[in-house]
């Protein structure tokens, strides 16, 4: 690579001429920033200012660019130089756009700006341009896990798209629980009656694609590599074992059906009239069959009377069931109503829900099934007595506050909740035996951190709800369908279709050497000096997405095609020998270390706020565009992600003179934002053991505060920001100014 | 009267829905209830009631028949229509308590000398007499429907309203002896005993 | 020749020494600057109103509609009907739409109609007063005969239920119809679009036969009436009139209340704008007196 030549240039356009005295920030860029080339433009981004940028990196050699200007979330089109490395000062977003427009403003509003010219210069000269990942992987084959609906779907989705695909099915057919119903919740208009279950034709098509080969009575034994280059050993019922190369995964491994046994309260395994909605649909088949109507289990007689109970055994609140809603039942009960209603309207069918929930058009099939003379009643069954012929379903009717209602049936449904196939629980896999968690487990993942996908709730694998539905957190393996979260049959294809997309998208990078979301594109991975390793494991734990295995000395092999580049690895490093090319502890320390930091009589305080760049950042922005005022005594420097600050900044912000540190990332939990899922949980939760260091050099807790901040909070930032000077101001100036 | 309830019993059994639907106003609607409860809440006189509306329909598809044809809820409907106009499933809920409580007084299930059905029919056979009602009339048989003393004490309770309108020539004493009226009074008669033989017949009601 | 002509339904409340006399004088007053001509049905009848169910069942209810229709077409075709009554028009309109939506009902209604030698063509519109002003005038043009602005005086603008739902004026909303208080504006007055008990029930024909009850609900329509410094209280409706008028009395007697706050007809205040004087606009007609727009209705009206 070419010597290191430097270049800053201060733009005067939008306002910024007018309010910063840009001829000065230019001589900060010049005397303290040191950058060799210095330019002021009217107008940077217009096609003028980018060729005079252009001619820079072309006919001078400027290697290194640092642009103040407006945000680095602005202008990205016309600021895109791929052949140098570049960094951002947002004069515009971050500092008039934030302050008066007053005369005693003014100063403190220079130094803002030139603060960050400074800080964009310093970084700057630690950046390196990404050269992009050498790991890549060619394969771009689909594997896709399961052969029911999603699966199917998936699989011939991708061959759609020009892409093979590799679909294993441990059962000896395709069609998985949909070629178990009779028919399906209607999925156009009108919504009305039963549907087709057309999953035989679904079948047929796959089996007669010649992209897709179809592996039946089949597992995973074993799935190791990355995107693009994932190696699967498939073994066969038979004991046969091939081996497949694929670029990405689509699991859609699905569901089964809550144990009926387990609720015998409601009848369950008391009697054949008593039976799921799994065993109903098998009744129906059974008939129509022969050609019949659904006779009753326990002597073939007359169904006079039929009682559907919903959320058996789910939305329990005592712990013993299953806690959540499975979301398609109301629909499926109504359906199955129908089957009675249709074939003869003298069946009285009830249904008995606490909460009617038909998401979609449900509302009109519910409807159809009202004109059909179902009927809904509001209440919540308590037991069913079941024996001989009859059954009685006790129940508590909720309308009329009647604890002993009752009625009798000739066959009872209970609407069980789907438990997901999501295979080993690897949070709690060190109690299992490693033979067990062969069996159980889907993928054979031979990851560090556990041989299947991350679940976060009830069983069902982690994704980003909110943002990336099908991003599990293994970069190339999407999840689809039921085992993601409970779904009916129309979701469940919608899903396999985003999956496959994403999976076809992350095959395509991972060639490039590109990361897959949320920093998609991205050609900077992260490297690490080994000399000075440690081997403590952090990062190897620590990373949301196990992209990053151990060695026989236990040292980090990391996978970059695995990694999000998140940097929570870099964050975690105590040692500090983690970074990226473009992004690194010295990237952001240099930044800190570069603001002018005026003494402790200067009633100027200083306030770093570490904000992530993909909701505090753009919310920081956003105020700006609004123009809402917040203090200027805060310098802003955007993270990766809140996962990847290292607490050496901290240290080094506070020591340098800072007198208070904010850092804003995203909401965590279960219901988290963070893009890289664990990232501000990780952050936060180093964070709170921050408060030793502060004790050591004798300062006050209230000097590191961290936050969560969504990228709505375009109104309450600048608060947040207003109140933590008010409170700094309170407490008072940092007795570590002037001794660094 | 009794005769015709008997008579629906056998009829319908225990599918007292199906007897809804096929006699009473708008009573197909009611398997269309989806419990949300709006009706209830939006009525103004929803305290006095029972059984609000959302509880009457719910009681029909439990087929509770005596409970709701006996019960005096329907009668407190004020035909304002808020429970009509925010009814997210559009039910015509106004009508169909009207005929709940009509067909409860047809078959002679509603309750005795509830005031709203006695005004009821006071009002029907007054704006039928002569086609036009009879406000002075009507006035006083609302007074006078518990006896002669108990009517005495209502009007004598109610002299201002009375003197009021009187004074300012909006009650008319002399409406007790000859009051508006249509001319055509004996075809009105005609049409209105056509309607009620046409309409039995619809609703399957014993000729 | 009248400006526009109109079938005229006027209802039994209307009628002379009837509950809401005062309304049609001032209705007639109003339609009289409008160059409004409102030829009666003849031989009208009852629409049976809201309360007549029990007793009237749902078929003779439409039949007696349907015979005001029938009467209309025969002897004032090609006239929308108008009725100002809230109850005759909803009845009416009710029995239109049924009729309109099922071809056995209507074939039923003209059966029982033949035995009175009528038949209902289904050609008939049935409209209320209120939405004739709103639509066939406008209330730009609705403001141009104002010669005395009713300024300074403020309105409660009751709107009831009947004109409201569940038919309503056309572009207006069930929860907060605005007609009532633009009139008001139109003419020249203050509408207190604050008020809260503008839609709610007076009790209807319920406050003969469940009297306490409505009471209540009558209580609270005034009470906020003064809560939000109203002179008056203006309706579209008859029943609301009289039940809110009349009953303030009895309110003060077992709430210990001092209610005496007047309750108005629109047509009234139109008809005092446009300048006609007190008789004209039926202000003889109210046991509380609205004597703030009777102060204005005496002023001698200024040339035009």
């Amino acid at each position: 690579m070419a010597e290191m030549k430097t270049a800053a240039y201060v733009c005067r356009g939008c306002g910024i001429g007018e309010r910063i005295d840009t001829a000065r920030t230019a001589k900060v860029a010049e005397k303290e920033g040191k950058v060799q080339l210095v330019r002021q433009h009217d107008f940077l981004c217009n096609a003028e200012g980018v060729q005079l940028i252009r001619d820079d990196i072309e006919k001078e050699g400027v290697t290194h660019i640092a642009i103040g200007a407006c945000s680095r979330r602005s202008k990205t089109e016309a600021f895109y130089f791929p052949t140098v490395a570049l960094s951002r000062a947002n004069l515009r977003e971050g500092v008039i756009w934030t302050q008066p427009e007053t005369e005693e403003a003014r100063e403190t509003t220079q130094e803002m700006a030139d603060d960050y010219v400074r800080m964009a210069c310093a970084e700057v000269k630690k950046m390196k341009l990404p050269a992009g990942n050498p790991e890549v992987g060619h394969a771009k084959r689909l594997l896709v896990v399961g052969g029911g609906v999603s699966g199917m779907t998936a699989a011939l989705e991708a061959a759609k798209a020009g892409y093979s695909v590799v679909l294993v099915e441990k059962t000896g057919s395709l069609g998985g629980w949909a070629a178990k119903i009779h028919q399906r919740v209607p999925f156009h208009e009108p919504y009305q009656d039963p549907a087709p279950t057309g999953v035989t034709e679904l079948a047929a098509a796959v089996t007669g694609d010649p992209g897709i080969k179809v592996y039946l009575n089949a597992t995973l034994s074993r799935t190791s590599g990355a995107p693009g280059r994932f190696k699967v050993q498939i073994a066969t019922e038979s004991g046969g074992s091939s081996a497949e190369e694929v670029g990405a995964i689509v699991q859609a491994t699905g569901f089964t059906t809550y144990d009926i046994a387990k609720l015998p309260e409601l009848g369950g395994g008391k009697s054949p009239n008593v039976v799921d909605q799994a065993g109903l649909e098998k009744l129906a088949m059974e008939a129509a069959a022969k050609g019949q109507p659904i006779r009753r289990p326990s002597d073939g007689g007359e169904v006079k009377t039929v009682a559907f109970v919903q959320c058996a055994g789910q939305r329990d609140e005592t712990g013993t069931h299953l806690p959540y809603c499975s979301g398609h039942c109301c629909a499926t009960s109504i359906k199955q109503a129908m089957y009675f209603k249709d074939a003869n309207p003298g069946v009285d069918t009830v249904v008995i829900y606490t909460d009617l929930r038909v998401p979609g058009n449900g509302e009109d099939f519910y409807r159809s099934g009202q004109s059909k003379g179902v009927t809904f009643t509001k209440g919540k069954v308590s037991s069913v007595e079941a024996g001989g012929n009859g059954c009685k379903v006790n129940f508590h009717d909720l309308i009329l506050d009647d604890k002993n209602a009752s009625i009798q049936a000739d066959l009872v449904v209970l609407a069980t909740g789907q438990v997901p196939v999501s295979g080993v629980n690897i949070e709690k896999q060190e109690e299992m035996p490693a033979e067990e968690k062969k069996v159980i487990s889907i993928l054979n993942l031979d990851y560090r951190q556990g041989p299947d996908l991350p679940q976060l709730k009830y069983g069902f694998t982690d994704s980003h709800f909110i943002c990336f539905p099908y991003e599990t957190r293994r970069t190339g393996i999407y999840a689809a369908g039921p085992v993601r979260r409970p779904m009916d049959m129309v979701q469940a294809i919608e899903d396999a279709t985003g999956a496959t997309l994403k999976a076809i998208q992350a095959m395509e990078n991972a060639e490039l050497g590109r990361a897959a979301h949320p920093r998609s594109g991205d050609l900077s991975f992260p490297s690490f000096r080994v000399d000075g390793c440690t081997q403590c494991k952090r990062c190897t734990v620590e990373c949301p997405f196990g992209a990053i295995d151990e060695d026989e000395q236990r040292y980090p092999v990391f996978n970059e095609s695995r990694c999000r580049r998140c940097g929570t690895c870099m964050g975690a490093c105590p040692v500090r020998v983690i970074s990226f090319e473009n992004y690194s502890v010295d990237t952001v320390g240099s930044q800190i270390k570069a603001v002018d930091m005026p003494d402790e009589f200067s009633e100027k305080p200083r306030i770093l706020v570490l904000a992530c760049e993909n909701d505090a950042y753009p919310a920081l922005d956003m105020a700006g565009m609004t123009r809402t005022q917040y203090s200027a005594f805060v310098r802003v420097i955007p993270v990766r992600c809140l996962g990847s600050v290292n607490s050496i900044w901290i240290t080094d912000a506070l020591n340098s003179g800072y007198d208070g540190v904010m850092l804003m990332g995203c909401k965590h939990g279960d219901d988290y934002q963070c893009h890289f899922v664990k990232g501000s949980e990780l952050a936060t939760y180093r964070m709170s053991k921050i408060d030793d260091t502060l004790k050591q050099l004798a300062l006050e807790t209230e000097r590191v505060a961290t936050y969560e901040v969504a990228i709505t909070d375009i109104a309450r930032v600048p608060r947040l920001i207003n109140d933590y000077a008010a409170k700094i101001n309170e407490i008072g100036m940092s007795p570590l100014k002037g001794f660094a | 009267m009794g005769d015709m309830n008997i008579q629906a019993i056998e009829q319908y059994r225990s599918d007292f829905l199906k007897e809804v639907e096929e006699r009473v106003e708008e009573g197909h609607w009611v398997k269309m209830c989806m419990q949300c409860g709006v009706c209830s809440g939006s009525c103004p006189f929803g305290p006095h009631w029972a059984h609000p509306p959302q509880e009457i329909f719910m009681m029909i598809r439990a087929g509770k028949r005596e409970e709701v044809l006996s019960s005096d809820s329907m009668w407190m409907c004020t035909s304002c229509y808020n429970c009509v106009v925010r009814c997210p499933r559009q039910l015509p809920i106004t009508q169909i308590m009207h005929g709940l409580a009509t067909y409860a007084h047809r078959l002679g299930l509603a309750p005795r000398n509830q005031p709203t059905r006695d005004f009821s029919i006071l009002f029907w056979e007054n704006c039928t007499k002569t086609g036009r009602v009879n406000e002075l009339k009507l006035t006083l048989g609302v007074y006078f429907r518990e006896g002669l003393m108990a009517g005495i004490k209502k009007a004598w309770n109610m002299r201002n309203i009375g003197f009021g309108l009187l004074l300012t020539k909006r009650l008319n004493p002399f409406e007790l002896f000859k009051g508006h009226a249509c001319k055509d009074q004996k075809g009105i008669h005609a049409m209105l005993k056509k309607a009620q033989e046409i309409e039995a017949r619809r609703h399957k009601l014993p000729a | 020749m009248a400006k526009k002509e109109y079938a005229f339904y006027p209802g039994c409340s209307s009628q002379l020494k009837a509950s809401a006399s005062n309304y049609l004088v001032s209705v007639n007053a109003m339609c009289k600057t409008l160059d409004v001509k409102l030829t009666t049905i003849p031989d009208w009848n009852c629409c049976g109103a809201s309360i007549s169910y029990a007793g009237a069942g749902e078929l003779p209810r439409h039949v007696l509609n349907a015979r005001n229709f029938a009467l209309s077409e025969q002897h004032l075709p090609g006239q929308d009907i108008v009725a100002t009554c809230a109850a005759c028009w909803l009845g009416a309109r009710e029995t239109k739409e049924k009729l309109d939506a099922s071809s056995q009902l209507l074939a039923d209604t003209n059966e029982a109609l033949k035995a009175a030698g009528l038949h209902y063509e289904g050609k008939a519109e049935i409209r209320h007063m209120v939405a004739v002003l709103i639509e066939d005038f406008g209330y730009a043009e609705l403001g141009k005969p104002v010669v005395k602005p009713l300024e300074g005086l403020k309105f409660a603008g009751y709107v009831g239920c009947q004109t409201n739902r569940p038919f309503g004026i056309a572009g207006e909303s069930f929860e907060n119809p605005m007609y009532l208080d633009k009139l008001v504006e139109t003419v020249g007055a203050e509408a207190l679009t604050q008020y809260d008990q503008k839609v709610t029930c007076c009790g209807g024909a319920l406050a003969f036969s469940e009297t306490e009850k409505a009471m209540k609900q009558i209580k609270d329509i005034v009470e906020s009436a003064y809560d939000h410094g109203a002179d008056m209280i203006v309706t579209p409706c008859p029943l609301c009139q009289a039940n809110v008028e009349v009953y303030q009395s009895e309110i003060n007697k077992t709430h210990s209340t001092k209610f005496a706050m007047p309750v108005t007809y629109y047509s009234q205040l139109m008809t005092v704008a446009y300048g006609g004087t007190p008789k004209e606009a039926g202000l003889d007609g109210h046991i509380i007196k609205p004597t703030k727009l009777q102060e204005i209705a005496v002023k001698v009206v200024p040339k035009r």
